[in-house]
């Protein structure tokens, strides 16, 4: 350390979250997976849910995600955990439960579990993961691929004319009735993550109040698969994806305005 | 005047992407190119004076690696 | 409790409240939904959970997860959606929780019919779903013995982490018959070591079918496998009818059971010497069971409403040691015991074949269908 220490009294302002465990993750350096596990870790500190929390992980790169949190986990078959969260939540009803799923998991296999999950009302948190690929298969066309991007799958860039267009998964929940806090957020700077938290923290006191179903979309980098340093993919996420999907809140029903925090 | 900071690494969870360093406002933090972690990444750490314990390092950090510092200023009886 | 008149498929949705299931979670489907429409009207007057899930594929995660809670919890279906269930069966087998399933078989393959059938004995007893594992299969004949094996399910998917699975059919399931239920046993209010449940005053518990290290999946493996050597062990269930002094013995399961109780009943009254084994245990097979019938009578008749699928596990039992032919009805037909008595009075009547297969000879034999 090239610098002296501070000679006045100091405390720590910031400490990694006790829900997080002490686990190495296996995120490629700079994926925003980890902020995102973070900042759950932070919100079920801050609102004392550990010992009520239940996780449900996915299939893709956050399969491992039961390995992070220090708290009860489960882990899905791809695309299902909005379906297991619902058997957890209907036989516990007074417990936190949480899925965790990349774009491939949630948007294209699972889409029938979160579009019913969300029908139903059904009074669980589903955190999504954007990062417009499949990571964990090394970076194929996701639902979420955006026009004109290449992938391992997309080698000429997504030909909507071929493939399709891309899915905008908050717009469509936002739709059901039974959701009531559909919100999208980003990870690429400091103020964007800090709403993100917010967000998290919201869909959970939704949670808790009973309101019914609530998501969070996160975009996120995939720096690996994007072939780009994190400083350049930070730059990608904001110059291509947000212009595609738009940071905002799509569904907020009355009784969830009313939450402060 | 600011008040005075100081960031600690964990070296075992960082993997030198960089995000607290391009995100710091005092621009105080670089990797280490000199020294590698165990799983061979050039780890960040805090290589100037000038922080302010401002945590946006903290919230960039994908690994939760960085334990945040900042002086308490005593107020004036 | 006095018995009363009641459908099959309703009969085990009781039994299985009053069993302590807390959690049903289902899609509609013929020949089962009232299962399912009997679990919607119940299970909420008793305070419990039931979903009517999206599809098979949503409702058998649904199950999945309460599962992992360490509760008891069902799901019901027919063949066609069990097809569908068998994604999550292999996981729930994988992570080691348990959980009762009925099919109430029906024609196929495909959307085949709403007619009953034995034609998922293969998809359920040999597997279905991806990986080693093996579930419990039990083959009910008739409504009282859907209830008391719907109580026994649960007991054995608990006692091995295992999963149970009722394969009825749309005979058993649509008939109604005068049976008793058990009384309303209470709710568990303990739960295992391993239930997911949150973390309350305790270390983080995870439940996962996931190892990414191969020698520890080759471990998870051996630990179910040995387990399943266990409920071979213990598990193995049978009934024999007019086996004692039998020459030739029927061995059928669950409706084709059933027919060829009937059928013995006809074949001792024009002075045939034959009885019946029926397997109710599906998996674990009664092998040892069928192998020393083998040993004792000079032929064996299998009829099933297939086209020969438990046959192949009979002849492996037997291992060539007794001559056995075939009787079926497949695509949703039940057999009548006028046919199955014709199937016994030609064995009687030798001569004795050896050779061949008797799939083949029983194809020969229903020729006329082509």
């Amino acid at each position: 350390m090239t610098v002296p220490e501070l000679d006045s009294e100091q405390v720590a302002v910031y400490q990694r979250p006790d829900a997080l465990s002490d686990t190495n993750t296996h995120y490629c350096p700079g994926c925003t997976h980890g902020v995102a596990h973070r900042l759950i870790a932070e919100v079920v500190d801050e609102m004392g849910l550990r010992e009520r929390m239940i996780g449900v992980a996915s299939v893709g790169c956050s399969v491992f995600a039961y390995n992070y949190f220090d708290f009860d986990f489960v882990q899905s078959p791809h695309g299902r955990a909005p379906a297991m969260a619902t058997g957890i939540k209907r036989v516990l009803p007074d417990r936190i439960v949480l899925t965790y799923q990349g774009d491939g998991d949630l948007a294209s296999i699972g889409m029938a579990e979160v579009v019913h999950a969300a029908a139903r009302g059904e009074n669980i948190t589903c955190i999504f993961i954007n990062n417009t690929n499949y990571g964990m298969t090394g970076g194929q066309m996701a639902p979420t691929t955006l026009p004109g991007q290449k992938t391992t799958s997309s080698p000429n860039g997504r030909d909507v004319e071929v493939n399709g267009y891309p899915i905008r998964t908050a717009e469509l929940l936002s739709k059901l009735d039974g959701a009531s806090y559909v919100v999208r957020r980003s990870l690429h700077d400091p103020k964007n993550i800090r709403l993100a938290k917010k967000a998290i923290r919201t869909a959970f006191e939704v949670q808790k109040r009973g309101l019914g179903f609530s998501m969070v979309e996160l975009l996120s980098i995939c720096p690996t698969n994007w072939g780009m340093t994190p400083r350049q993919a930070i730059q990608w996420l904001e110059e291509k994806m947000i212009p595609f999907y738009a940071l905002g809140d799509y569904k907020v029903n009355p009784s969830v305005a009313d939450i402060k925090i | 005047m600011p008040p005075k900071g100081r960031i600690e690494v964990n070296e075992d969870l960082c993997k030198g992407c960089e995000l607290c360093v391009m995100n710091c406002p005092q621009e105080v933090i670089a990797l280490n190119m000199e020294r590698m972690t165990k799983r061979g990444y050039h780890p960040a750490e805090l290589a100037k004076p000038g922080c302010t314990g401002c945590g946006i390092c903290a919230t960039m950090c994908p690994e939760a690696a960085i334990t945040v510092y900042r002086e308490v200023i005593q107020k004036p009886a | 409790m006095a018995k009363e008149m009641m459908k099959g498929n309703e009969a085990v949705a009781e039994a299985a409240i009053r069993a302590g299931v807390q959690a049903y979670f289902g899609y509609p489907i013929t020949p089962q939904t009232e299962l399912l429409e009997w679990m919607s009207r119940r299970m909420p007057e008793e305070g419990r959970a039931f979903v009517q899930a999206e599809s098979e594929l949503a409702a058998i995660n649904m199950v999945y997860g309460a599962a992992c809670t360490g509760r008891r919890v069902m799901s019901s279906s027919s063949s066609p959606g069990v097809s569908l269930m068998l994604e999550g069966i292999s996981y729930m087998a994988g992570t080691e929780v348990p959980a009762v399933i009925v099919d109430v078989m029906r024609g196929g393959p495909g959307l085949g019919n709403i007619q009953p059938s034995q034609s998922d004995y293969n998809q359920i007893v040999h597997g279905g779903g991806h990986g080693d594992y093996h579930p419990i299969v039990l083959a009910p004949c008739s409504v009282q013995e859907s209830i008391d094996l719907t109580v026994l399910a649960f007991d054995l998917a608990e006692k091995y982490r295992s999963i149970v699975i009722i394969l009825s059919d749309g005979s058993i399931g649509q008939m109604m018959e005068p049976a008793e239920l058990p009384p309303m046993m209470p709710l568990k209010t303990s739960f295992p070591e391993w239930a997911v449940d949150g973390a309350a005053g305790r270390e983080r518990r995870f439940l996962s079918s996931i190892y990414m290290d191969a020698p520890a999946e080759e471990v998870a493996n051996m630990r179910l496998l040995n387990r399943w050597a266990k409920i071979r062990e213990n598990e193995i269930r049978y009934k024999e009818y007019y086996l004692d002094d039998a020459e030739y013995a029927i061995v059928g399961f669950g409706s084709a059971g059933r027919v060829a109780l009937s059928a013995v009943r006809q074949a001792r009254e024009m002075g045939i010497k034959v009885g019946l084994l029926r397997p109710i245990s599906l998996n674990p097979f009664p092998v040892d069971a069928i192998e020393a019938l083998g040993k004792r009578v000079k032929g064996i008749l299998v009829v099933e409403m297939n086209t020969g699928q438990m046959l192949d596990d009979v002849l492996l039992a037997t291992r060539g040691k007794v001559p056995v032919e075939f009787y079926g009805r497949t695509g949703g037909v039940i057999p009548f015991p006028d046919e199955v008595v014709s199937a016994v009075q030609r064995l009687a009547a030798g001569p004795i074949v050896t050779t061949g297969h008797p799939r083949d000879r029983w194809m020969k034999f229903m020729s006329f269908l082509n």
